[in-house]
């Protein structure tokens, strides 16, 4: 019995989202009385792979198979649901972002295992396991029972602070028995965006609504996230007018984003907006209409015009810097 | 060819959402129901494809897992378009039945193309596309932006952390869908109205199954604390209160 979690890589390196992982499952595996084994997928080094064991995990296995290079979503159930199978893990820990989606419905089915998807908490309780997960689109939460003998849980990102304790784990390399013509997707092409912190791993997120008036006007938004080391973002018709690149909308229809604080300058806070990014821990408000709903869900504001009210931040930030 | 489209019915997104019977279920008094936005853009791009004879397809069939009280989203659909509607009549509690039931459906009436949206407005649990792809023993493509088909061929552009890829996949095979898959949902015309009315909504009779999960109940989100406003005149005190209080910067 153990709890496995799947620690995701980029490019043969994890990332916070991947300790948040190992840190969540292996306060699971206390709860539930057995220890966490973290799984990776891809050339990871092994002084890469110790990370997770800081994190918590007491045994980590790592899969370097060439058929699992790309993601394939049935090559890599059929891998990690044999590993689950030969360690007998009774809870698997995923994350809720594109890979974990692609593979954690198919492991519910392939194990007969009931998915709490999107949790952003520990299990209410053991016996019987409850999760807590987002529903509504954010406007409210649900307390759900899993009734399986196998429990799959996603969890949200940033959701889970990292936990760091002295650890020694032990590493294993292993081979899956996974057949090549399993694998049915091939990639042609791929397209990077480098250089740029990414929406989602931001913690701090400056995003700019219609209320910015026109595309030429992103300077000291821009600016300003530079200054926080931020990412920047945009409401839905900001990018449907190409004022700003697709990859930055945010919302129901576009990235669903929780960091640390949320500056959301000249957004209305419409119920699809906030859906993708309620979940932050702080937000914060522009916007020259005292009454805009985006008031309803900030914990700052400022009622004013977008325009001067940047410039200010970014010298305010700026004179902070400098002390 | 012939792609599958699956659609849930959906509160409108700009529902207030209420409980009732102890938090236990939806208060419906007063909601819309809508195609699941995802859906409807799935849809919109499964007719885009129908449109150019190049690509190769030849029919769009919309599916629902849903009692008859559902069928006016269905007939929603056939006004936008699909040639012909499935609902199994059945109320689903959850994912896994939902998909048991597809699966079902699929397995006795093939399609080459199955798209499922990324997630529900509802219970956004983003699994009933990958379950069924599982059930079905295809191949699924989560987190698709792009779907091309010609002469029969797909090409589709998924989303990856950092950046985009284009895959090829064999066919029959699971697309689940988000945003850029279609620009804007296409709208029922007043013809597609009047043509909807006689196209077939085929009902079919579920299998049994049991469900993984339970719910036990909703909880409303609590309020947050109320917003604290800074003067405009003095905006560096916001940046001081994100130092010293929130403790964010
Ligand atoms: C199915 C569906 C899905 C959707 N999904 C999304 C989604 O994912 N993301 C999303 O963002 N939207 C989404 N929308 C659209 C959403 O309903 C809103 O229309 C949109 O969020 C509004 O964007 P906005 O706040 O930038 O613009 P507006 O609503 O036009 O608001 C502009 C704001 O700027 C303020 N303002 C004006 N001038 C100034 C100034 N000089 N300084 C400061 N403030 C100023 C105004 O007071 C106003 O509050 C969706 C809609 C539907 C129907
Ligand atoms: N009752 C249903 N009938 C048909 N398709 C559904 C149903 N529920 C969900 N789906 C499909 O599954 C997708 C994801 O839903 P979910 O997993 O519930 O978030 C939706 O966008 C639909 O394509």
């Amino acid at each position: 019995m153990s709890v496995l979690v799947f620690a995701e890589n980029w490019d043969g390196n994890f990332k916070k989202l991947s300790f948040e992982l190992v840190s969540y499952a292996a306060k699971v595996a206390e709860m539930t009385g057995t220890t966490a084994t973290a799984l990776s997928i891809g050339q990871v080094s092994d002084d890469e792979l110790k990370k997770l064991g800081n994190y918590g995990a007491k045994k980590i296995i790592s899969l370097k198979s060439d058929l699992l290079k790309n993601l394939d979503s049935q090559a890599y159930t059929a891998a990690i649901a044999e590993i689950a199978q030969n360690e007998g893990a009774k809870i698997i820990v995923l994350a809720n972002n594109n890979m974990g989606k692609s593979i954690a419905p198919r492991l519910s089915v392939r194990l007969k295992a009931a998915i709490g998807s999107g949790t952003n908490k520990l299990p209410q309780s053991i016996d019987p396991f409850v999760v807590y997960r987002k529903v509504y689109s954010g406007n409210a939460f649900a307390h759900v029972k899993l009734n399986s003998e196998i429990k799959i849980l996603t969890l949200m990102q940033n959701s889970f602070d990292p936990v760091e304790t002295a650890n020694e784990a032990s590493i294993e390399e292993r081979e899956v028995s996974i057949d090549g013509a399993l694998v049915k997707t091939q990639v042609k092409d791929v397209q990077k965006q480098t250089g740029k912190l990414l929406l989602t791993d931001a913690e701090i997120v400056v995003s700019g609504g219609r209320g910015m008036k026109s595309p030429d006007n992103w300077g000291p938004l821009v600016e300003l996230a530079d200054l926080l080391g931020a990412a920047t973002a945009c409401s839905r018709p900001v990018s449907d007018e190409g004022w700003r690149p697709h990859e930055e909308h945010t919302g129901q229809t576009g990235k669903i984003v929780a960091p640390n604080l949320y500056i959301a300058v000249g957004i209305s806070g419409a119920t699809q907006h906030l859906a993708g990014v309620s979940a932050s821990k702080y937000i914060v408000a522009i916007n020259s209409d005292k009454d805009a709903p985006i008031f309803e869900a900030a914990q700052y504001g400022i009622v004013g015009d977008a325009a001067k009210i940047l410039p200010q931040l970014v010298n305010a930030v700026k004179e902070v810097k400098a002390k | 060819m012939k792609i599958l489209v699956c659609i849930s019915n959906v509160p409108d997104t700009t529902t207030k959402v209420k409980f009732t019977d102890n938090n236990t279920k939806l208060d419906s008094t007063g909601v819309q129901w809508v195609i699941n936005p995802w859906d409807e853009l799935a849809l919109t791009r499964a007719l885009e494809l129908k449109d150019n004879p190049a690509s190769g397809v030849k029919g769009v069939t919309v599916a629902h897992v849903g009692p008859a009280s559902s069928e006016p989203t269905i007939r929603k659909a056939l006004a936008i378009g699909a040639d012909d509607a499935i609902r199994v009549n059945f109320e689903p509690t959850e994912a896994y039945q939902v998909a048991t039931q597809l699966a079902e459906v699929i397995k006795n009436e093939p399609f080459d193309i199955i798209l499922c949206g990324i997630e529900s407005s509802d219970y956004n649990g983003s699994t009933v596309g990958s379950m069924l792809a599982e059930f079905l023993n295809a191949p699924s493509v989560s987190a698709v932006s792009g779907l091309n088909v010609e002469n029969g061929e797909a090409t589709i552009t998924r989303d990856i952390d950092g950046g985009k890829e284009t895959v090829s996949v064999q066919k029959p095979f699971v697309a689940i869908v988000q945003k850029g898959i279609a620009k804007e949902p296409r709208i029922a015309a007043m013809r597609g109205i009047m043509q909807a009315r006689t196209k077939q909504i085929k009902v079919v009779e579920p299998v049994g199954v049991s469900p993984l999960t339970e719910l036990i109940e909703f909880e409303p989100p609590k309020p947050r604390a109320k917003c604290i406003f800074v003067d405009a005149e003095n905006p560096k005190q916001l940046i001081e209160l994100l130092q010293n209080e929130a403790k964010v910067i």
